[in-house]
């Protein structure tokens, strides 16, 4: 493959879709096909042949449009989209494309949920085909690739990087053209790159959503990174739960081997690379670097102390470059635009944008793509579109298990990897979950224990025992059984956790604890001095019904 | 001819300057001029994880609490084994285990013997202030010389490396997770019918506790014997 032949692809595809006088786009990832998109797309097919509108009309299956709660979306290439779509409404769909829109169905797109957001990983996601390389090549796809392996070595590529300011996107943030380049200074007979799209998060479907759409875009970052660091051979970890991305990655590899886009002598240089998937098997920890390495290698998943870091020692003992899925899909457009055009956007020290999950007691529930910096207040009530029925909004939680509840307060900080580190909760890959007054904080903390002390591997025994002893602490407070003294010991189990364990997940376990105990503390108090739910979610029910 | 210059690190261990080769732990220099670090999982001969965290120690310059036992000392490090924050912590990682299965010395073939205990009695425990979780669990005693007992097992993961890298045969393994993790025999088989188990009886020699114990042993009758493991490490480093 050559920059010419590359070229050439793009030109016949556009060539190829701009035969078609309309096109009518059908969201096919999973939230979409989760309420009956294909039946929408076949029924467009199926009346685009009873009309013999063939040459004149194209149905394309793309990738997520972000405004998931309303599925299945369908938008037309003039602008409209449209939601809550049946296969009923195939025809006039059909109709309105030579006419006016379909106001039953419209979606307007000039609202802040679309307009505020600034597209770079999502670029393509809606608009291409995830299952065609054509369609990724035609919108710029694997330029980038071909810029690096002809114009750029690879201290260029890294400096690139660099330059862009890019930081780790699953959770803690560390830069990443310094992990590239602590990789390539490693000295090591092999290396490795891993693409970490074990994506566990509760309420967090961003690299999925990134995989289903768009997966081209994940395996051009692992190459141009392969390339950058010396590595020939990469895998990407991802979790079994995530069929449909599975199988568009597999068919994504396939293709770009055709090409010769993977593989031995990429486009007549002496740069080769190939890429397996490794499926996780429904353990959280191993999102965690160093039980992921040991469950590509066929071990239990366990993290192991570090350092040495993988970067020196990582799989099989070789360095190792593990990057988060959202991060190798920031790669491409670096590259093409440049590192100062990326560092330009967000803020001092977290550059670019960022996907987030919105989830929970929001209006527009949905994948969003914003600068950094943005206030959480500019998420929740201008993009997300504010709490439903009227209610009150009570916290947002970032950052999942590892993350903490921010209350209104702090609505107006700016989301950056400093600003939410230092009001208590993290980044994190990039869940957000919104909650109302009719969440109680302490139920709250008590899911996330929960979902941790499930999820601790066992190795290490504070966090083993320890997320087991919160758990039962905040069961028995949320039973309207506890006492100041179980506050007491919360507060020193969470003390404990967070400066013995062994790994991130024992560490940040606390955290949602803490963060409750220091926003919600009156909760805390009323639960166990009062006995008495605020929210009225605590305690057993038949208590609550009676006169007080 | 040229001879390499002697690599050697100096450090400080609470205060005291000490001299160590840059492959070592802090744990083993430590040892070696007998100042005394709290370990459970660690056992000179095994491979180290890491995992029973109460070798942990400060680190002049680090935020971080390090694990004594995999981390390398540094040219001018600065090292505190104890310290009130050091040893509050390892009552309550202690005190965990002892709420986690059921640890009744009084009843223990290895009662007077033990390293769980032992330790508990180093650093002062009198009473576990967090509330016991008296689990159901079982014992094994299918195999015709050895008992297993999980009443009494802290998941060292012990029994499981010394199996795997020394006796070769990888019997021992850990099923489940979190706090259903469990040590197990083959595939969960019992114990008496592994096909894997050559009936060494070195994990139940490196078992810090009466989890693993030889069969007709009555209370504190358990004694552990651990020689073989240093000259097996000696014998096969002469060997390479």
């Amino acid at each position: 493959m050559t920059p010419e032949e590359l070229e050439q692809i793009s030109e016949s595809e556009h060539e190829a879709q701009g035969k078609f006088a309309h096109r009518v786009n059908v969201c096919v990832a999973a939230g979409c096909l989760s309420c009956q998109s294909q039946s929408v797309k076949d029924a467009l097919d199926k009346d685009i042949t009873r009309r013999g509108w063939e040459g004149r009309c194209q149905t394309k299956g793309v990738g997520c449009m972000g405004l998931c709660a309303e599925g299945p979306l369908v938008s037309t290439d003039n602008g409209t989209m449209y939601k809550g779509v049946t296969a009923a409404d195939a025809p006039e769909i059909l109709d309105s494309v030579e006419s006016s829109p379909i106001e039953r169905l419209l979606c307007p797109t000039d609202v802040p949920f679309f307009q505020r957001q600034k597209k770079i990983v999502l670029e393509n996601s809606g608009i291409i085909d995830a299952e065609r390389i054509e369609d990724y090549i035609g919108s710029l796809g694997y330029g980038a690739l071909i810029k690096v392996l002809t114009e750029m070595t690879p201290p260029e590529v890294i400096q690139e990087v660099v330059k862009s300011g890019l930081r780790g996107r699953g959770g803690a943030g560390y830069p990443t053209g310094l992990k590239w380049s602590t990789v390539a200074k490693a000295a090591g007979p092999a290396k490795f790159i891993i693409c970490n799209a074990d994506e566990g998060d509760p309420g967090a479907f961003m690299d999925r959503s990134v995989l289903e759409s768009d997966p081209h875009r994940v395996l051009e970052g692992m190459l141009i990174a392969a390339y950058a660091v010396g590595a020939s051979e990469g895998f990407i970890y991802v979790r079994a739960e995530y069929p449909l991305a599975i199988k568009r990655l597999r068919t994504a590899i396939r293709q770009a081997e055709r090409m010769g886009l993977l593989g031995t002598s990429i486009c007549g240089t002496r740069f080769s690379f190939r890429i397996d998937l490794r499926l996780g098997a429904g353990a959280f920890v191993c999102g965690e670097e160093t039980a992921l390495i040991a469950s590509v290698e066929g071990k239990r998943g366990t993290p192991r102390p570090r350092p040495p870091y993988p970067a020196q020692e990582g799989l099989f003992g070789e360095p190792t470059l593990i990057n988060n899925v959202e991060t190798f899909a920031n790669i491409s457009p670096i590259i093409r635009n440049g590192g100062d055009w990326y560092a330009k956007i967000g803020t001092e020290k977290s550059k670019g944008t960022k996907v987030f999950a919105l989830a929970g007691r929001v209006q527009n529930t949905g994948l969003v793509e914003v600068p950094m910096g943005v206030t959480l207040r500019e998420i929740v009530f201008e993009i997300g579109g504010g709490i439903p029925e009227g209610r009150k909004f009570k916290a947002v939680q970032t950052g999942g298990p590892s993350g903490g509840c921010l209350p209104a307060e702090l609505l107006d900080m700016p989301v950056d990897y400093e600003s939410l580190a230092r009001a208590g909760s993290i980044m994190g890959s990039g869940g957000m979950i919104v909650m109302d007054e009719s969440s109680c904080m302490v139920d709250v903390a008590k899911y996330f224990m929960d979902f941790c002390m499930t999820e601790s591997c066992g190795k290490c025994v504070p966090c083993r025992v320890g997320t087991y002893q919160m758990h039962r602490l905040l069961e028995s407070i949320t039973q309207l059984e506890g006492t100041p003294k179980d506050v007491a010991l919360l507060t020193e189990l969470c003390d404990l956790l967070k400066n013995t364990s062994l790994c991130g997940l024992g560490q940040s376990a606390p955290n949602p604890v803490i963060s409750t105990m220091r926003s919600f503390a009156d909760e805390y108090k009323a639960h166990v001095e009062e006995r008495r739910c605020p929210a009225g979610v605590c305690g057993n029910h038949r208590n609550s019904e009676e006169p007080a | 001819m040229n001879r390499p210059a002697a690599n050697i690190k100096t450090l400080k261990i609470d205060g005291r300057d000490v001299t160590a080769r840059p492959e070592e732990t802090i744990l083993e220099v430590a040892r070696q001029n007998n100042i005394f670090i709290p370990r459970l999982c660690e056992l000179k001969g095994l491979s180290t994880v890491g995992a029973c965290r109460l070798c942990l120690v400060e680190v002049k310059g680090s935020n971080r609490l390090l694990p004594a036992c995999v981390t390398r000392v540094e040219e001018g490090m600065e090292v505190t084994t104890s310290s009130e924050r050091l040893d509050g912590y390892r009552k309550a990682i202690l005190e965990l285990l002892f709420t986690e299965r059921n640890h009744i010395c009084s009843v223990c073939v290895s009662n007077a013997h033990c390293e769980l205990q032992s330790l508990a009695q180093k650093l002062g425990i009198t009473h576990v202030h967090f509330p016991y979780r008296y689990p159901v669990v079982a014992v094994d005693a299918s195999h015709e010389r050895f008992i297993v007992d999980h009443n009494r097992c802290i998941l060292c993961s012990r029994c499981v490396r010394v199996c795997e890298e020394i006796e070769g045969a990888h019997t021992w393994d850990i099923m489940g997770r979190g706090i259903d993790a469990l040590v197990i025999t083959d595939l969960n088989q019992p114990w008496g019918s592994s096909e894997s188990c050559t009936g060494c009886g070195k994990c139940v020699h490196v078992c810090p506790t009466g989890a693993l114990s030889e069969k007709g042993r009555s209370v504190a009758e358990m004694l552990k014997r651990r020689q073989f493991l240093p000259y097996l490490t000696l014998m096969r480093e002469d060997r390479e």
